[in-house]
């Protein structure tokens, strides 16, 4: 058994994430979607806009929005500049005060 | 019960409404339409496919309401973030506008359904994705109506000032109409909620 080695699947399965990062500038620095906090949206409709969008569990969406509520803001998703626009317009679109920012932390 | 919309099987809900409320929805959707403007349909002659492909404006708008209902998405504290807001605004702002625009039409179609309202009122039935309008409208209204009233976390809940308001202040009826659509559009969530 001494010839089973952990690197050869590891190396096996490399160059595809390798590809990828040729595609995607920057990989290691997501953007992020942030809700911002507003005194008019009512909490049951941010937190029905969190599961009805994201698909998020009630429970993760009523945390999110208890985040948004209490700490002014929080990021309800993250991933490429593309995905995050998307996620800023569809918040407008549901008239949630959203804004994307590239996730420097 | 009258005010407060109930669930109706196959994903809809429906309200009582008396003809004073109908009125009411009606007249704040249609002022609604006329804030949020006539969008990029083309002007009689013009290419439907130039109308298409127009871009959005790329300033925020002035009016403190409808910079609300569009936001700058890039946030805008310094020059880069506004540019970016300022593109991505151009990309999407007149997809928003109608957007919001078919929310308010959807409402005051489904009100005109009703007329003429009798003197005891009418129970509006609405299809689940005549729900879903009925929501964002909703929402936009009372963004509109509470950056109008200048309204902030301080007014909230029972104890809050908006809810003392004596009834010679000159924003009353706002303020009624505006807690009155929170009312609606919570019941109305509570009819959507999935478990």
């Amino acid at each position: 058994m001494g010839w089973v080695s952990v690197a050869s699947p590891v190396e096996i399965e490399r160059p595809e994430s390798a590809e990828e990062t040729f595609v995607v500038p920057e990989p290691d620095v997501p953007w992020v979607t942030l809700v911002h906090n507003d005194p008019v949206n009512l909490m049951s409709y941010v937190t029905y806009v969190f599961q009805a969008y994201f698909g998020y569990s009630k429970d993760k969406a009523h945390k999110l929005m208890l985040d948004v509520h209490q700490k002014g803001r929080a990021v309800v998703s993250s991933g490429s500049r593309e995905e995050m626009e998307r996620d800023v317009q569809a918040m407008h679109g549901y008239g949630l005060w959203a804004t994307l920012t590239q996730d420097r932390n | 019960m009258a005010g407060h919309f109930e669930a109706t099987p196959g994903g809809g809900a429906s309200v009582a409404l008396d003809e004073v409320e109908v009125a009411i929805l009606r007249s704040l959707a249609v002022q609604l339409l006329e804030l949020i403007g006539p969008g990029a349909e083309p002007a009689e002659g013009e290419d439907p496919l130039a109308a298409l492909f127009a871009e959005g404006p790329s300033e925020p708008p002035s009016d403190p309401a409808l910079a609300r209902l569009f936001p700058e998405a890039y946030g805008d504290e310094d020059k880069e973030l506004r540019e970016a807001s300022a593109e991505f605004r151009r990309f999407t702002e007149n997809d928003l506008r109608t957007r919001k625009r078919e929310d308010a039409l959807a409402v005051v179609r489904s009100l005109d359904a009703l007329a003429p309202v009798p003197d005891d009122g009418a129970v509006l039935s609405l299809a689940a994705d005549e729900c879903r309008h009925w929501l964002g409208s909703l929402n936009d209204l009372r963004l509109t109506i509470g950056t109008r009233l200048e309204v902030s976390d301080e007014d909230e809940g029972q104890d809050g000032s908006l809810y003392r308001l004596p009834d010679s202040d000159p924003r009353k009826p706002m303020v009624m109409a505006y807690l009155w659509l929170g009312a609606l559009q919570e019941t109305l969530i509570e009819t959507l909620m999935p478990d």
